[in-house]
């Protein structure tokens, strides 16, 4: 613990929406140590998005810089990116996007092939990691032919078979139901701790918050807030009695 | 400050191709899977690839029979309207119905490769989450179509081969097999093949360069 994974520094985006600029995020610095489970929230159109894909080297910053593990993402061209995703970073969606023509264990297996590991060897790591995530019974299902809950699982084996440093989770029980919301968050509470991995979260679940080391609060792209375990207190619908959307 | 020094940019790999073969298994699973959509893009090439055979295969046969300069068969073949004393080769209306064909049926695989970009785009962005390089993209939507013209040719070829084995020997009887042309129907068997998969192969090109430039964050879009 210590090191700051990642580390965004005077971060600013600017869009441009005909002759308008709308900027997404001004000024915005923040470290994350290492093994963190860090929540980033805050109500959509705050930047909340925009951040995150900065994160996953999915958008560019206007100005300022983020480096994540001493990479600048910013400076990569597109196949160092593709490296970077495929090696360092394990997305999970809100939707699960799994690919909806392959089995649990194909869906897990292609990312774990474009790191340059064979189909075979692929599979054999895919069939482990899907094990590991309760799902040892369902590597021929199709993501049609299982719950929801099962598919963000399966989701988070995909994720997770690259070895990733940080696990980037956009809205990760925003499908599900309240319990299997939990059994997710827990999942990846477990995950983060058993392999040293960050994970960071966009949500506005106050679930979340309870599994949380960090939290942030980004509120028209800025950050309002930073606190950590200990200095937030999680109360149904508030945090210090602050009512979050 | 702090960050500049611990910078390591320079030792981020390029990210490797995937291998043809594993794109070809990925791209068969998705085919296999969504047969029904496949099926209906073959249908196109079955129809154009089979039309082209069967002008191509009945014009050899009948080259082949007034080559012969037999009385009884020239009668045969002018009741169906062959010109037994006129220039060889096949006249420009038919070249014209055959290049029609396969316009049409080349822009409905165009047509279809589009669609199916569009219907992805998120599966694209994902797949690009997960590390897939453009070249992989391109190369799963080149393999896709090619499968799906190879064959759709393959049989259309032998629909086109059938249907003008039958109206021949319908109109000629047993002078067909006394006169088989048998090295020209190769040809035209092989050229009605070629032409199918070629044709769908350059269709997918310019759907798959707009499926690689979608971009993985379009993976983050909430649809549906």
């Amino acid at each position: 613990m210590g090191t700051p994974v990642i580390s965004a520094h005077d971060v600013c985006k600017v869009y441009r929406m005909g002759t308008e600029e709308v900027h997404a995020l001004s000024n915005v610095s923040l470290d994350i140590e290492e093994g963190n489970y860090v929540s980033i929230m805050g109500p959509s159109g705050s930047g909340k998005s925009t951040f995150f894909n900065m994160v996953g080297g999915l958008d560019t910053p206007s100005s300022g810089h983020v480096s994540v593990e001493g990479y600048r993402l910013a400076d990569l061209n597109s196949r160092q990116l593709a490296w970077f995703r495929c090696h360092k970073i394990g997305f999970i969606f809100q939707s699960f996007n799994l690919i909806p023509t392959m089995t649990a264990v194909e869906n897990v297996s292609i990312g774990r092939i474009f790191s340059g590991v064979s189909p075979a060897e692929a599979q054999k790591d895919a069939a482990r990691v899907l094990e590991r995530v309760g799902l040892g019974h369902r590597l021929d299902h199709l993501p049609g032919e299982v719950s929801g809950g099962q598919q963000q699982r399966i989701a988070i084996a995909r994720a997770l078979v690259n070895q990733p440093s940080i696990i980037l989770a956009d809205e990760p029980t925003g499908n599900l139901d309240l319990k299997t919301g939990e059994e997710i968050i827990d999942l990846l509470n477990e995950m983060k701790q058993q392999y040293n991995i960050t994970v960071i979260t966009a949500t506005h679940d106050m679930k979340m918050l309870s599994a949380s080391d960090v939290v942030v609060s980004i509120e028209d792209g800025a950050i309002k807030r930073v606190a950590k375990k200990g200095e937030f207190e999680v109360k149904v619908g508030s945090i210090d009695g602050e009512t979050v959307a | 400050m702090a960050v500049e020094t611990q910078l390591r940019n320079g030792s981020v790999p390029q990210q490797k191709d995937v291998s043809w073969g594993i794109a070809m298994a990925v791209s068969w699973a998705g085919l296999r899977r969504r047969l029904l959509r496949a099926l209906i893009t073959m249908a196109g090439v079955i129809l154009a690839i089979s039309f082209l055979s069967y002008m191509l295969i009945t014009d050899s046969i009948t080259q082949a029979l007034v080559a012969v300069n037999n009385d009884r068969l020239n009668v045969l073949l002018q009741n169906t309207g062959v010109d037994v004393f006129g220039a060889e080769g096949t006249d420009q209306m038919t070249l014209l119905l055959i290049g029609l064909s396969l316009l049409t049926c080349f822009v409905g695989i165009v047509n279809a490769m589009l669609m199916s970009v569009t219907e992805r785009v998120r599966e694209i962005g994902t797949l690009k989450c997960l590390g897939a390089c453009d070249s992989f993209i391109v190369k799963s939507y080149l393999i896709e179509s090619a499968v799906q013209g190879l064959i759709g040719a393959l049989i259309g070829m032998i629909v086109g081969l059938l249907v003008s084995l039958v109206i021949a020997i319908v109109n000629y009887k047993s002078f067909v097999f006394t006169n088989f042309p048998v090295l020209p129907i190769l040809k035209a068997l092989v050229l009605s093949f070629l032409t199918g998969t070629l044709l769908a192969v350059i269709a997918s090109i310019w759907p798959a360069y707009l499926a690689a430039r979608k971009q993985p964050v379009d993976a983050l879009r909430i649809e549906e």
